[in-house]
């Protein structure tokens, strides 16, 4: 029988998965045009940063999201000219980007926040309860009875499955990441939709980074995304590169972590460190289970040369 | 002019790094602090400095060694980036060997330690290298999942089964004098570990540059179908490298707990296995040029203290700087030189065989 704390699982494992499926998202976005987005760490990270100094300076959650979206773009523009312009391997520049906003992030943070590595309290996002809908029994309460950031994540995934298989925009985007020399023969610059694409995918990454700070914890602290962008990695593959899929993997991963916190409540005699190490486990098997033989796009890792240098 | 320009060329990582230091500047500016005062406080207490020098070959040592752990997988095209788990696992492996094993005399007994750190940091990467070279699933998500495994799996030892009766932090009990690495500058924290991770880089150089071990590995990482039809078995060398990779950033972690720890602790490296990957790329995956970018790498570490302490600029600016490295060194990979097609073509006419667009 499905009772008050199965319920609380399901609301806490939801509140757990939206960075993820903002992360995922944003990687597929990335990945599907031919780019290996590991950076996806960074730009959680670079957007929780900004959303905290954007809300603390201005006192407000919207002006946090649009510093947030903006320095997560910042991090995206960095990461295009690597790996699009200069043509470094993208997973060097992935780990280059990660390791830089790390840094940055930790040092602006002890000179932007006078508490030292975290915060003060932001003012984020309150809860707003959708007329009707909030009233269903059950699920009202924890789907619809949430803040402005997970209402736009509810039409992101269909809009991003939409865009992507149903719109001229979407076949342009998946021919780049599968076959880029058909993409240039037909007139349209490869480079220009890498571009764009990395700084999109970085922005939409960023918004994950957002939530946690607006609309999770109201505060910054450094390290905060702690691998949340490798597991939302797993989770796209897992998804193979669709955005309902990932959706459902990072459901997954942020179930599997609720329920790790609950057990690790309910079970003090059995040592924490068994259930910190489930979600990383679960994405590790769940890559062996599922994932063994499908294939990424085609031309997604490899740097595109125009013309036959 | 075209030496002039080669020269330039083949400096590139030191360009690279004098770029990051000119950004950094602006950040320490940022700060209201005076950049040049900064800078020679760094550099004066991370090498001029007695003690100093002596802490940054401490922190060199497992800086290397995680060096050495991406380098190798390197050569085959694969990404370790999973150093800092391996670490932790071959810590682990030693302190166990170190404290559970009945006494023996204390020459085999230490070389056991090493050895178990060095099984446990390779079984620990058997397990990217199995699931990359057999299932072809990406080792960058798993070796960077692992990492996260590996620290708790130490914690819960450290916690739990292996903590010092009454300790208010976890650790374990300290590991028996006999084990423990000697000194090598009288009161300074220097240990023959260095020495060790020294030796390894001077190997590694002549078993990559000189035997056909290194050769084939090489030939898998730029030409897996080439290397396959000359009868390499593509498999066995991702996996070895991984392996042996792995080993090497076990060495490292069980070199932290003999020499520098003396006991196993919880969180004891702070990103040792990260700063592999800077000193790999900075070294160009040059075994040896790898011994002089962890040198300088520790350098900064130990210099920012010393900063701190001086001029009260707070340590984490290194982060950043770090960041800043990585990036202008990654650019700089891309800087490819490419001879002008004039050049070229008269290069052709003079000598058709050597038809080249690039130099190396």
């Amino acid at each position: 029988m499905i009772d008050a704390s199965h319920l609380d699982i399901l609301d806490t494992g939801l509140r757990l998965a939206v960075p993820l499926i903002f992360a995922a998202l944003g990687g597929i976005w990335c990945e599907r045009a031919g780019v290996f987005n590991i950076a996806l760490e960074g730009s959680i990270l670079g957007g929780a940063f900004g959303a905290a100094l954007g809300a603390i300076i201005w006192q407000s959650p919207w002006a946090g999201l649009l510093v947030g979206l903006g320095s997560a773009a910042l991090v995206g523009v960095l990461l295009a000219l690597m790996t699009v312009h200069l043509a470094i391997n993208q997973m060097v520049a992935g780990i280059a980007a990660n390791m830089f906003v790390l840094g940055l992030t930790s040092f602006l943070a002890r000179i932007a926040f006078a508490g030292g590595s975290a915060s003060a309290t932001v003012p984020g996002f309150s809860k707003l309860a959708i007329p009707g809908l909030s009233s269903l029994p059950l699920v009202g309460e924890i789907f619809f009875k949430q803040d402005v950031l997970l209402y736009a994540l509810y039409l992101m995934v269909p809009l991003a499955w939409w865009l992507l298989f149903k719109t001229t925009w979407g076949l342009n985007l998946r021919a780049t990441g599968e076959y880029p020399r058909a993409v240039d023969s037909a007139g349209l610059s490869v480079y220009r939709i890498r571009f764009l694409s990395v700084i999109g995918s970085c922005m939409v990454a960023g918004l994950g980074g957002c939530y946690l700070v607006l609309s999770q914890v109201f505060l910054f602290t450094e390290h905060m995304s702690a691998g949340k962008g490798f597991i939302a990695l797993a989770a796209l593959i897992l998804g193979r590169w669709n955005p309902i899929g990932a959706v459902a993997a990072c459901l997954l991963f942020g179930l599997s972590d609720a329920l790790q916190l609950r057990m690790q409540f309910g079970n003090p005699d059995v040592p924490y460190q068994f259930f910190v190490v489930l979600p990383y486990v679960a994405s590790i098997v769940a890559l062996v289970v599922f994932a063994g033989k499908i294939k990424p796009p085609a031309a997604t890792g490899q740097h595109y040369q125009r013309g036959g240098k | 002019m075209n030496t002039l320009l080669r020269a330039v060329y083949g400096l590139r990582m030191l360009w690279a790094v004098l770029a990051a230091f000119l950004v950094g500047s602006g950040l320490i500016l940022a700060t209201g602090h005076n950049p040049l005062r900064a800078y020679a406080a760094l550099f004066e207490g991370a090498f001029f400095d007695y003690y100093g020098l002596a802490d940054t070959l401490v922190k060199m040592c497992p800086m290397l060694l995680a060096g050495l752990a991406v380098i190798i997988p390197m050569r085959c095209g694969l990404f370790n980036v999973g150093a800092e788990g391996q670490i932790y696992i071959g810590a682990l492996a030693s302190a166990a060997v170190a404290l559970y094993l009945p006494e023996i005399h204390w020459l085999p007994h230490l070389l056991l330690c090493l050895v178990a750190g060095m099984l446990g940091g390779g079984l620990w990467a058997l397990v990217p290298g199995y699931l990359r070279a057999c299932r072809g699933i990406n080792e960058v998500i798993v070796t960077l999942l692992m990492n996260y495994v590996g620290i708790n799996v130490v914690s819960y030892f450290v916690s739990g089964p292996m903590m010092q009766p009454g300790a208010p932090y976890p650790y374990s009990p300290e590991i028996p004098a006999g084990l423990q690495l000697p000194l090598l500058l009288g009161d300074a924290d220097t240990h023959a570990g260095v020495l060790i991770a020294l030796a390894l880089c001077l190997v590694l150089f002549l078993v990559l540059r000189y035997t056909t071990l290194g050769f084939s590995m090489n030939a898998v990482g730029k030409n897996p179908q080439a290397a396959r039809y000359a009868g390499m078995s593509i498999k066995r060398h991702l996996m070895l490298s991984m392996v042996v990779g792995g080993s090497v950033a076990g060495l490292a972690g069980a070199i932290e707990v003999l020499g520098v720890k003396y006991r196993l602790y919880h969180l004891f490296s702070p990103g040792y296995g990260y700063d592999g990957i800077v000193v790999a790329f900075m070294s160009g995956l040059n075994p040896l040029l790898a011994s002089v970018s962890a040198f300088f790498l520790a350098g900064l570490s130990t210099g920012a203290q010393f900063m701190q302490r001086e001029i009260g600029l707070d340590v984490t600016v290194i982060d950043a700087l770090r960041g800043l490295i990585v990036i202008f060194v990654a650019a700089g990979l891309a800087w490819k030189y490419v001879v002008p097609p004039k050049a070229v073509r008269q290069a052709a006419r003079a000598n058709p065989t050597a038809l080249t667009g690039e130099l190396r």
